[in-house]
């Protein structure tokens, strides 16, 4: 195999935005799929069929589609109906709407979980319900849960590369692009593997240490 | 209603008007195809200690649960303090739920919250009273079921009788007319269940809240209540003063009922 560590060297500047971009977009696609995993969870539980129903459609289906698709139809069918957004917009948008629908199902089980005799209790006390979700149900649950969010904090960086697929330039992008220009492919896919790896597995220790602490 | 008294009602304080606080009429509940309670009527007088026993499954817990909102009758009327229960909407609910209290068999402390927030996170939310205000009251409380010291604690580093004193502290700090309890020894290891009745015979005592008590505990039954209603499948079979009830009952089921658990 040809390597050359002058070329690492070069390509180390593009390598940084797309790191950068590649957090980013992780970042971002977290608090979407963290806060809109928790509107589908609440919505699926309301007294309301209307609202219930929809919901569960809705998630069910991006669930069930792949996240390629959805960026594509995100990235090239939205606009037709007059909804453009940059790159960048519709890989965060897409990827944290792809993994609300499972975040969904995380914090549902987390609320679940929860004792009935906590709502027994709230209800005893006369705690109005939005004070026993926000008080009492909620963080129990969170707690609960917190470990599985963390799973798929990791499995959004591994699918954040599918970003470049729309013109995103984060890590894999920034390699692809840098081997197209020079030829040297080898170099770039390396590092930016390495650089995976040095994210994703210290995040998964970290999460088990979570898991343990909080099993106690 | 004093402010500067821990407990609710402290003995002296006039009931509101003569009727009676509780109030079932012809209540009926169903669980599937079986009749827990079957046209109820009961009524309890304000201040007085009532204990519930019987089989289990002869809908005791029901009682309580459905004065508590926990669930709803078939059909009948509830009424506590003048106030429906059922049927009202569920704002008329929500209000005269509050003149109720409750301590669960299991505790139920929120685990999430220091043994303070859990005394203080109802009156400050549903009472509206300050935080300060809320806190002397809870250590009052704290004081009176003597874990003075615990506020800081979480209820999982407590013992069951700690947990469900803190419970009752919880309970009392709603300052309710009305105090149920259901089971409330049942979970605790048996050395600890002499501490939490001593408690509640103190508070039976030294307050006039009325007490609705579902329990096996005979000897603690005898002491504290004014009446006692024995249940045989979701009806009253015979009531009266627990001398009468325990000494010298009328009815055959309640005797066998009786010599099975003394």
């Amino acid at each position: 195999m040809n390597w050359n560590w002058s070329t690492l060297d070069d390509f180390l500047p593009a390598f940084g935005h797309g790191l950068l971009v590649t957090l980013q977009a992780l970042v971002l696609g977290t608090l979407i799929a963290f806060a809109l995993g928790l509107v589908w969870a609440l919505a699926q539980r309301s007294p309301l069929r209307a609202v219930r129903w929809p919901v569960t459609a809705v998630t069910e289906f991006i669930r069930n589609t792949p996240l390629l698709v959805q960026l594509f139809f995100f990235f090239y069918v939205l606009p037709e109906w007059g909804l453009t957004l940059s790159a960048m917009a519709t890989g965060v948008i897409g990827l944290g709407l792809h993994y609300s629908t499972y975040t969904a199902e995380v914090y549902r089980a987390g609320i679940d979980g929860v004792p009935v005799g906590q709502w027994e209790a709230a209800t005893a006390l006369s705690l109005p319900r939005s004070r026993t979700w926000t008080a009492v149900v909620l963080p129990q649950a969170l707690r609960r849960v917190a470990p599985a969010l963390g799973n798929y904090v990791i499995a959004m960086l591994k699918d954040s590369p599918m970003l470049m697929t729309i013109g995103v330039l984060e890590m894999l992008g920034q390699a692809r692009q840098y081997g197209s220009r020079t030829f040297h492919m080898n170099e770039p896919i390396v590092a930016v593997g390495i650089a995976f790896i040095l994210v994703a597995y210290p995040a998964s220790l970290l999460l088990r240490a979570l898991e343990r602490r909080l099993a106690r | 209603m004093p402010a500067d008294t821990a407990l609710p009602n402290p003995a002296g304080a006039a009931p509101a008007g003569g009727r009676e606080l509780i109030r079932l009429d012809q209540v009926t509940k169903r669980f599937g195809g079986t009749t827990v309670l079957d046209r109820l009527d009961f009524t309890v007088d304000p201040g007085k200690h009532v204990t519930l026993i019987g089989p289990s499954g002869s809908g005791k817990t029901t009682i309580l649960r459905l004065l508590m909102t926990l669930t709803k009758p078939d059909e009948g009327t509830i009424t506590v303090d003048g106030e429906q229960l059922f049927p009202a909407s569920e704002k008329e609910r929500r209000e005269a739920r509050k003149k109720i209290g409750m301590v669960f068999q299991q505790f139920n402390l929120f685990p999430n919250m220091t043994v303070l927030r859990n005394i203080t996170e109802a009156p400050v939310t549903v009472l509206g009273l300050s935080r300060d205000e809320a806190e002397v009251r809870a250590r009052e409380l704290l004081d009176l079921v003597g874990l003075a010291d615990k506020c800081d604690a979480r209820p999982t580093q407590l013992s069951g009788g700690q947990q469900q004193r803190v419970a009752i502290a919880r309970a009392l700090a709603m300052r309710p007319r009305v105090l149920l309890l259901d089971e409330v020894t049942s979970a605790l290891d048996p050395e600890l269940v002499a501490g939490v009745l001593d408690l509640l015979r103190d508070i039976a005592r030294s307050t006039d809240i009325t007490m609705l008590c579902v329990t096996h505990e005979m000897n603690f039954a005898r002491d504290i209540s004014d009446q006692v209603l024995m249940f045989d499948a979701g009806r009253v079979i015979e009531s009266g003063p627990p001398e009468k009830l325990f000494g010298d009952p009328e009815q055959e089921r309640t005797r066998e009922f009786l010599s099975a658990v003394l």
